[in-house]
């Protein structure tokens, strides 16, 4: 069973630097989930794993053997393209069985595994249509199916949902985890969706800039954001960030924020705090209350969004958003008390943007 | 909702500027069609009218004789088989050229857009810079090789000296055209197991039809038009059309028969004419696609 194993890659496209000594495991029927801003590198180590760009340096070990110098038919994977990719003059059935007649199966095989392919996906009605008389969610759908008859261990996706629109988003990405739990195929995704990222990855590599930024669960990411950038990247709607002070009096922390004082006996420091340190503590909507709590809040304004309302309010000179149920009753202007869950916030270091 | 919908406003039907646009293109499609329908009555006239009677008159006796003569009959040099020979040889040049040029261009573009060879871009560069060198230099040189190789005067000769000439225009026409197509789906056939010749085959080639009728109008004017190669290249025997008619209009012996003569221009500019009259539209496109993307 493969497990990828990626050491020191390094990739130049000419001068500029595209990765720079990346490291990254990926084990057996993982679901890694690469995401990141556009630009950040992910899709051109998606295609040096698939051996569609050279590396400058590095190896890409597959069940251990370096692959490095293989040809992409010979690493033993199959690709699903953001464009699709569909070969536009041949049939959905020759697209998806280009790939085996390349191989050189035998007629009948090809025929049972573009069948049972096209059963999967449900799309034996198109099988003789051509990709320019599909929709795109079809279009998708052929192109995972491509990947599928292939029966390779390892499926790589290069933002595959990022051309579809929300509602067949959700129905493909709900298809696609589906389709892992029953192959049990080491899968590598890309994507800038943070909530494809949540939903489908055992686990995430956030990148930004060539480097990998955090590598952690979904929760991980999500819960325990290592820096300011994660924070602000995971999560929707956005956490809020709050500019405060650490006071460190006889062993009692706490964030001073404006007049405002958060103290922070519960927050699972990495690190003692120093005194008068420079922070920036980040808020989820659900890690704020209101209704009850020490502080009081000015509502500026409410978003109705159907399961739940996000609430802006003004907390001294800082807005931040809290989650409340759809049912709450609260009206812009007036004043409410506001808590925080004090041992789920963040707290990143002002100075580096990394968790305290 | 009436209010929403405002009527289009109706164009005049004659203005001033009009009427000065469409009598510059009737006078500039005149100026073009007068000598063809000269050439159409001469070749239809006998000779005596010519010798009497002006250019632009019609027929008194209508013959098609001078076709026939030119056909069959027209002397090319010492030989007076008529213009058919030139006919037939010109299509023996030009089918193997055509198809050959298309392919090495198509090739070529393929290799440049999709593969990072190095010094690929010089050596497009280089390619190109053949397109705007003016053929006759390479005249002699192409001489000497084709010579050495045993090629001079030949059929192959010919259609080798056809292909290299049409290879910068044809690459530069395929590069362009496979530069728009999503690298995605190049990506996609290498993964499918595919390898330099049959990702062209099996998924290039069948996706540019456009490009291939637009190449394939290109070179077989280019070619069927084509004097000074044939002349020199493809030897007596394989004497292209246009070599021919230029010897049926030269080696006259006393009358100089005109009606001759323009039957067999017509004849040989036939080709060509279908070619633009059934393909118009990919014409112009094929004019434009070198100069639109680069």
């Amino acid at each position: 069973m493969p497990n990828i194993s990626i050491e020191n890659l390094n990739i130049k496209f000419g001068a500029v630097t595209v990765l720079d000594g990346l490291n990254l495991a990926i084990a057996d029927r993982e679901f890694m989930v690469l995401l990141g801003p556009s630009g950040c590198g992910k899709s051109t180590l998606l295609n040096t794993v698939a051996g569609l760009i050279d590396a400058n340096d590095g190896r890409i070990l597959i069940d251990g053997t370096d692959v490095i110098t293989l040809e992409p038919k010979d690493r033993g994977l199959a690709m699903v393209f953001q464009s699709y990719a569909l070969y536009p003059q041949m049939s959905v059935r020759g697209n998806l069985g280009f790939g085996l007649k390349v191989a050189g199966l035998p007629k009948a095989e090809i025929e049972k595994r573009v069948s049972d392919a096209a059963d999967l996906l449900q799309i034996r009605p198109l099988l003789d249509r051509k990709p320019g008389a599909l929709s795109g969610g079809q279009r998708q759908r052929v192109a995972i199916g491509r990947a599928l008859v292939r029966q390779t261990k390892i499926f790589l996706f290069d933002e595959p949902l990022s051309n579809l629109d929300a509602q067949l988003r959700a129905e493909l990405r709900l298809e696609i985890k589906r389709l892992h739990q029953r192959l049990k195929t080491t899968v590598i995704y890309v994507t800038h969706d943070q909530i494809e990222a949540l939903t489908l990855a055992d686990r995430i590599a956030v990148m930004k800039d060539r480097i990998i930024q955090q590598l952690g669960t979904p929760e991980e990411i999500y819960e325990r954001p290592a820096n300011r950038f994660v924070a602000s990247f995971v999560g929707s709607p956005a956490m809020t960030f709050l500019p405060a002070t650490l006071v460190s009096s006889d062993g009692r922390i706490s964030a001073k924020i404006g007049e405002v004082d958060v103290p922070l006996e519960n927050y699972p420091f990495k690190a003692p705090p120093q005194d008068g340190m420079q922070v920036e503590l980040g808020i989820r909507p659900e890690q704020s209350s209101l209704g009850e709590g020490p502080y009081l809040a000015k509502v500026e304004m409410v978003e109705p969004m159907g399961a739940d309302t996000l609430v802006w309010s003004k907390l001294g000179d800082c807005s931040l958003s809290t989650r409340v149920g759809a049912d709450t009753k609260i009206i812009p202007g007036e004043t409410v008390p506001l808590g925080f869950v004090t041992d789920k916030i963040s707290l990143f270091s002002k100075d580096t943007g990394l968790r305290l | 909702m009436s209010s929403l919908t405002t009527s289009p406003k109706r164009r005049s039907d004659l203005t001033i500027g009009r009427i000065g646009l469409y009598a510059f293109l009737i006078s500039a499609a005149l100026f073009f069609l007068l000598p063809l329908f000269v050439m159409l009555l001469t070749s239809v006239k006998p000779m005596e009218e010519i010798r009497n009677g002006n250019l632009l008159a019609f027929p008194n006796v209508f013959t098609l004789q001078p076709w026939v003569k030119a056909w069959t009959q027209a002397c090319t040099g010492l030989k007076c088989e008529g213009i058919q020979v030139g006919f037939w040889n010109s299509w023996f040049i030009l089918i193997p050229s055509v198809i050959l040029s298309i392919a090495a261009g198509a090739l070529n573009g393929y290799a440049l857009s999709f593969w990072k060879i190095r010094g690929a871009e010089i050596l497009f560069a280089i390619l190109m810079l053949g397109a705007f060198v003016p053929y006759q230099v390479y005249i002699f040189p192409l001489v000497q090789i084709t010579s050495k190789l045993g090629l001079f005067n030949t059929l192959p000769g010919i259609v080798v000296v056809h292909t290299i000439f049409g290879l910068p225009v044809m690459t530069l026409l395929f590069r362009n055209f496979y530069v728009s197509v999503p690298r995605d789906l190049f990506s996609a056939a290498r993964v499918d197991g595919c390898g330099f010749l049959r990702i062209f085959w099996s998924v290039m080639l069948p996706m540019s039809t456009p490009i291939i009728v637009v190449a394939a109008i290109l070179q077989t004017t280019g070619i069927w038009n084509d004097f000074i190669l044939g002349l020199v290249f493809a030897g007596r025997e394989n004497w292209p059309m246009t070599v021919q008619l230029n010897n049926v209009i030269n080696s006259t012996q006393g009358e100089r028969e005109y009606n001759v003569q323009m039957a067999a221009t017509i004849l040989t500019a036939l080709v060509p004419m279908l070619v633009y009259f059934l393909s118009g539209r990919y014409f112009v496109r094929g004019i434009a696609a070198g100069a639109v993307k680069g």
